[in-house]
């Protein structure tokens, strides 16, 4: 059962298996059905499960979202794409406004049981609205929950424990990552719960805390560092909505440094929050200040420049330079 | 100079009458329509009419509660109970209603303790009843939001293959928000068995209605493929007569419809709200002469339907559920402080937790304070 599979398309077999296992799991999104979404992460679904259950829905993101609601009141599951991040924007008000909050507008009464599937992030050089990182806001608010799988076997696994769940979840797919190729074994159960991070590399000089994109990103940083012997913890968060902090903290407890590294703007940005958190549980074993690598606080650029806006292996090791440099 | 706006259009007619469906009159005479007409025993007439005394004395309640200071806010329903009670009662206990904050008449008909709704604006809760039992779903603030949700629901019906039908409540104001213009389009391509109820009672706070619309909302429903009818929203025969038809329609697989209710808010937005600023007081009084309850009243006397008794038990009902609502607002219990973490979300979410375990220790801090 273990063969080799994309990022895409162990969503696409996550996607088929909840649509398998429970006949009130719907799909809806622009083009996720005959063409199979525009990055064909859909691909094949609406064929095999019939256009009431994978829904090419009209072109109003906004109601794509108030749509998901309903059918939730109605004891639905339902599996909502947003076709790019910059379009998510227009059905921000029902995710805030409706979709976070209705649990506790009705104190418990009413499930919002929704997975909003997001491909976020740049790298690909697309045109503007097509390459951000909108995870702050969306963690900001109580109600949501927010994951991002940052390779294959997390995205066959995280997507059906997202649509499982029975509050509205945020899934935020690294549209780069789609074509990373990893081995999967769709048997047995999933290695980790949808909220727990995981340490991906252990080190012991400092922890590199990243999620999504930036997961492969410091990997790479961190064999680039190990030939200078210096070893790199690196952290998958996975789930931004609750944060492990255990898992952060412990690995800062041992190094006694800290660099976050993700493609959202710094400003503001989930490195604000971790930093404070980890100054916090972490202040006598701290040897630096946590430090953050990210965004700047400027509109996503023109794709030509966006190697110099992106996170890269050089600014994450330049970080961590910055922070071994202290004491 | 001239003072017209070359964008003012010229306002729409006041009484809409002459394009709207009547079967009562303001003056309480009983007309008959080709389309939509309604055979209704005396039982059923002599309760509308109850209904709508009921409702009304619920808001009137309520607005005196908010003036003692027992209530944060009142949206004033007054005015609007004929087309409430109307499209409420057109509803069957499996169909499912979409409100916005107002719909404290349609609350009624859907068995929702008014004690509940006061307990929204005191402050005690945001919701306050399960809309699973009621099929009743929970009052909506942000204008509009509730219209994608409907046809959501009404995609649902569908799925189940239910011959069910959803109604969706939103005001003349609502009318220029996206969401409720993307439900038009929602509900038209996948034909949901959702039925658009607006009712147009003039006002979106201060803006009047030739703010939203150069065309009756009732004919927007052209643009996007449905039948729209619009009724006289003061006459609750009407209304029902054109929602039931409507919602039939919709269960039978005849797909959406708009019914805009042609009304008139007699009272504030709220009790926030001032309309002495901006409309004119010879407009409200000229609405007074359609009173909802009224031309009711002036059927059932001139059909002989009423008698004394029956009039002395309403107002003692009436008597007794304005005593259920005084005494029961002072009694509703404020929520305990840790209430507001028990259902941010359905599962354990560990920030939740920790905010509550730290509130806990502040709030035990003070306990240790005071021994």
């Amino acid at each position: 059962m273990t063969d080799t599979v994309t990022l895409g398309g162990a969503i696409n077999r996550g996607l088929r298996r909840s649509l398998e296992q429970d006949p009130k799991t719907v799909l809806l999104g622009e083009d996720i059905g005959k063409l199979g979404g525009v990055f064909r992460v859909t691909d094949g679904l609406q064929k095999d499960f019939g256009e009431h259950r994978v829904v090419d829905t009209p072109l109003a993101e906004s109601s794509i979202v108030g749509a998901a609601v309903g059918l939730s009141l109605r004891g639905y599951r339902p599996v909502v794409e947003v076709q790019f991040d910059g379009f998510v924007y227009v059905a921000f008000d029902q995710i805030v406004t409706q979709l976070a909050k209705m649990h506790a507008r009705s104190g418990g009464a009413v499930r919002m049981p929704v997975t909003l599937r997001l491909p976020y992030g740049g790298g690909i050089g697309a045109v503007e609205h097509h390459s951000e990182s909108p995870e702050a806001y969306f963690a900001h608010t109580a109600g949501l929950r927010v994951v991002t799988p940052s390779n294959p076997v997390d995205g066959y696994w995280m997507i059906q424990q997202a649509i499982a769940c029975d509050d509205p979840v945020i899934f935020l797919e690294p549209k780069r990552r789609y074509w990373d190729k990893a081995l999967l074994d769709e048997t047995g159960s999933a290695p980790a719960g949808l909220f727990e991070a995981r340490v991906v590399r252990p080190g012991r000089d400092a922890t590199l805390v990243a999620y999504g994109p930036m997961v492969r990103t410091c990997l790479e940083a961190a064999a680039a560092a190990e030939t200078d012997g210096v070893m790199l913890e690196v952290i998958d968060l996975r789930s931004l909505s609750p944060l492990d902090l255990d898992v952060v903290t412990a690995s800062v407890e041992r190094t006694g440094r800290c660099v976050v590294v993700h493609e959202a703007p710094v400003f503001l940005g989930m490195g604000a929050e971790l930093a404070a958190r980890v100054s916090e549980r972490c202040f006598y074993r701290l040897e630096a200040p946590v430090l953050r690598v990210g965004g700047f606080h400027t509109p996503y650029p023109p794709s030509k420049l966006e190697k110099h806006y992106l996170p890269d292996l050089d600014r994450v090791l330049d970080a961590v330079d910055r922070s071994l440099a202290h004491g | 100079m001239t003072d017209a706006s070359p964008t003012q259009a010229a306002p729409p007619p006041i009484t809409g009458e002459g394009t709207f469906v009547q079967l009562l009159t303001p003056e309480g005479e009983r007309l008959h329509h080709p389309e939509y007409d309604l055979e209704l025993t005396d039982d059923d007439y002599r309760a509308l009419f109850r209904d709508l005394v009921l409702v009304r004395r619920i808001d009137a309640e309520a607005t005196a509660l908010q003036r003692q200071g027992e209530l944060g806010l009142w949206a004033s329903l007054l005015g609007q109970e004929a087309a409430q009670v109307g499209a409420g009662r057109a509803l069957r206990a499996t169909d499912m209603a979409f409100p916005t904050y107002r719909e404290h008449g349609v609350a009624w008909c859907r068995g929702v303790d008014p004690l509940t709704l006061l307990g929204l604006f005191r402050g005690t809760t945001n919701g306050g009843w399960r809309p699973d039992e009621h099929r009743f779903a929970l009052y909506t603030i942000v204008i509009g939001d509730q219209c994608p949700q409907a046809v959501g629901y009404a995609m649902g019906v569908q799925l189940d293959g239910a011959e069910e039908a959803v109604m969706v409540f939103f005001g003349d104001g609502a009318s220029s928000q996206g969401d409720v213009n993307e439900s038009f389009i929602w509900a038209s391509v996948f034909n949901a068995p959702v039925v658009f109820f607006c009712q147009n009672n003039q006002w979106a706070i201060s803006e009047p209605l030739e703010r939203q619309t150069r065309i009756p909302l009732y004919q927007r429903a052209n643009g996007f493929g449905f039948p729209g009818v619009r009724v006289d929203g003061n006459d609750v025969l009407a209304t029902l007569a054109v929602t039931q038809a409507m919602m039939q329609r919709a269960r039978e697989g005849g797909g959406p419809s708009l019914i805009e209710a042609y009304t008139y808010r007699m009272g504030a937005h709220t009790t926030s709200d001032d309309p002495t600023r901006y409309r004119l007081g010879s407009d409200v009084e000229a609405w007074k002469l359609r009173d909802p309850i009224e031309r009711l009243r002036s059927f059932l006397y001139k059909q002989q339907l009423v008698d004394a008794a029956y009039f002395t038990a309403l107002d003692e009902e009436a008597e007794a559920l304005a005593v259920h609502l005084r005494d029961g607002v002072r009694a509703l219990p404020d929520p305990s402080t840790g209430s507001m973490f028990d259902h941010a979300y359905a599962e354990p979410h560990a920030q939740v937790d920790a905010d509550r375990a730290d509130f806990d220790a502040y709030l035990a801090g003070f306990a240790e304070e005071a021994r």
